[in-house]
């Protein structure tokens, strides 16, 4: 005799059963950043093994946290566009464009620092507010508008800074400032910059915006079904020109932590930078389709990139082969992705 | 004779050369649950659009509780008190249950925290939510904070329809609310809307579901060609009946029609 069926298929009850795999399913749809987070565990539970005491040394750690610093704000950026639906393949661009913009004011023209940084970053808002407006009003798909504003931008910053390199001394000499968060402090053995509190501190602050403003639960209506949330009332062109401005900022802060992380200004520097922000976006556990994943992923993906490099290099593997394990960790993530969201349907 | 809460006289609205209103009459009684039916064409989503401010009529005149209304947006309809329950119901599946609820009026925390930093009062927000799904008799769903596209397709119209009660004061306006469901789902939700009308809203109810408009409906608008046929009692016509003035098959009584 088969036990009476016990699930009550009512119109207000979740009437199906779930398998241990599909409780795993729904508790990840629930908190998708779980993904990365085990990843990241995994990873250096791995590469302790692997790499051995001086992967988890202080020293390597803070490392760690150093060179993922501007790739990590790039990503910040990037998960604010990619949550609303959308891409940005200039915030590298825009990035760079301010680096020079800041270099050129305070090195070439010898303006205080405390007026050519705040151009900067105005210079940042103005083209990420480009980008909102070319989305909305000319109604472009978002990859194709970032795609031309890409080439725009860097052809601008090769225009602004003469295709030449502003030197290290050259910044040291003139705006000293421009370099504050390459500076380090020792601390139990390891050596944060404070472009690595700015990352932290820039995620804490984009984290609240996402998670505990009307803002952010704008932001995530409009990714998750744009003529829905304009429906129920929201501004949806007006939301999405606030993300890319915003967006915008936090490159053209990013070219702050890059000018320091760097020492020097190079208008051909972070040219992979683009990619490398949706990698970690994409292995953050944000979803492409915009509406769901938490901010704090990117972060994650970001160092999972981090720990991958350091960890492989320290067991002395092949550079190419770091590449080849992004590459898999990218499809990996995607895949995970597609299903965690069949559990709506 | 009590005063229409809703009223239009004389609607037209011309698309190029379509006439989709052709001097369209409209009323809605307090606390009545007035079915709107017509054939594919006959404008009836024209009508309900201007009267939820989603389209502005060429001419004509509405009124609502008396006084002279023109809305530019959906949202000018909302602050006066219309709320529109779309047939896509405008719900955002990834956010949760209580940030649905308040999509588009989040209420903020007091003080410098709300003023300033824009911070969500979540605690309230999440108690109201409650509130007003259990004076719905809907607090089979147990979290609030669940993802809107975890729930069946009925309890997503539930919270539509809860949010058009929490926050409609005048008007709550119906498209197909039992289209996409199941028998039992549409059972659910017919109970709910006979629940919204206890509460003392007036509801416009646009459906294709003659058993569903004939077994909740106070009154039945009949549009047909762009203007308003006739107004019916479901207990004085049969369901053919309906659906033959709607379609052109017959004529309504004389004394019926508007």
């Amino acid at each position: 005799m088969h036990p009476p069926e016990t699930t009550a298929e009512g119109p207000a009850s979740f009437g199906h059963k779930r398998t241990a795999l599909g409780r795993v399913q729904a508790f990840l749809h629930a908190y998708p950043t779980m993904v990365p987070v085990v990843v990241l565990a995994l990873s250096l539970v791995a590469f302790g093994f692997i790499a051995g005491e001086r992967f988890f040394s202080p020293f390597n750690l803070s490392l760690i946290m150093q060179q993922v610093t501007v790739i990590g704000i790039l990503a910040a950026a990037q998960s604010l566009v990619i949550l609303t639906a959308g891409i940005d393949l200039s915030v590298a661009a825009i990035m760079v464009l301010t680096t020079v913009a800041m270099g050129q004011l305070a090195v070439e023209l010898g303006l205080p620092a405390g007026i050519a940084i705040p151009i900067g970053l105005i210079v940042g808002i103005a083209c990420g507010t480009l980008n909102g407006l070319l989305v909305t009003r000319l109604k472009l798909p978002p990859f194709i508008v970032t795609l031309g504003t890409w080439n725009v931008f860097f052809a601008l910053n090769l225009w602004l800074s003469g295709a030449q390199s502003i030197r290290s001394q050259a910044i040291d000499a003139e705006a000293p400032a421009l370099k504050v968060f390459g500076q380090s402090f020792g601390l139990f053995g390891t050596q944060f910059t404070f472009g690595s509190i700015l990352l932290l501190v820039l995620f804490a602050t984009l984290w609240y915006l996402l998670n505990r403003t009307a803002w952010g639960r704008h932001v995530y209506a409009v990714g998750d079904d744009k003529d829905a949330a304009e429906l129920a009332g929201i501004r949806t062109d007006r939301v999405l020109v606030s993300v890319y401005a915003l967006a915008g900022l936090v490159c053209a802060i990013g070219a702050w932590a890059a000018i320091g992380r760097l020492g020097s200004i190079s208008p051909q520097s972070f040219y992979e930078g683009n990619l490398q922000s949706i990698t970690a976006v994409v292995i953050g556990g944000i979803s492409l389709f915009g509406g769901r994943g938490s901010i704090m992923g990117a972060l994650i993906g970001a160092l999972i990139v981090g720990v991958f490099q350091s960890g492989l290099r320290l067991a002395g593997v092949d550079v190419l082969w770091q590449v080849f394990a992004i590459g898999w960790l990218i499809i990996v993530a995607v895949a995970i992705d597609q299903w965690i969201r069949k559990v709506a349907s | 004779m009590t005063e229409p809460v809703l009223l239009a006289r004389n609607l037209t609205k011309r698309y190029g050369r379509v006439v989709a209103l052709d001097g369209a009459d409209f009323e809605l009684l307090p606390g009545e649950i007035l079915a709107v039916i017509g054939d594919n064409g006959a404008g009836k989503s024209t009508l309900i659009k201007a009267l939820s401010g989603a389209v502005q009529p060429d001419s004509g005149e509405m009124r609502l509780m008396g006084e002279p209304m023109l809305f530019r947006s959906p949202m000018e309809a909302r602050t006066a008190g219309i709320e529109t329950v779309y047939q896509t119901l405008a719900l955002s599946p990834a956010l949760s249950i209580a940030d649905n609820m308040f999509l588009g009026r989040e209420i903020r925390k007091g003080g410098p925290l709300g003023k300033w930093l824009g911070a969500l009062d979540r605690g309230a927000m999440r108690r109201i939510a409650r509130e007003k799904l259990s004076e719905l008799g809907l607090m089979t769903i147990q979290d609030i904070d669940q993802a809107v596209e975890t729930l069946s397709g009925g309890q997503r119209q539930g919270v539509a329809v809860a949010r058009a009660a929490a926050f409609g004061s005048k008007v709550v306006i119906m498209d197909e609310p039992t289209a996409a469901l199941g028998v039992k789902e549409s059972r659910r939700v017919l109970d709910l809307i006979l629940e919204v009308r206890a509460r003392g809203l007036p509801i416009v109810l646009i459906s294709h579901n003659m058993p569903h408009v004939f077994e909740i409906a106070d009154r039945i608008h009949v549009h047909r060609l762009g203007r308003r046929l006739c107004v019916v009692r479901p207990q004085d016509v049969s369901m053919s009946d309906a659906v033959a003035f709607m379609t052109g098959a017959k004529e309504p009584p004389a004394a019926l029609a508007a």
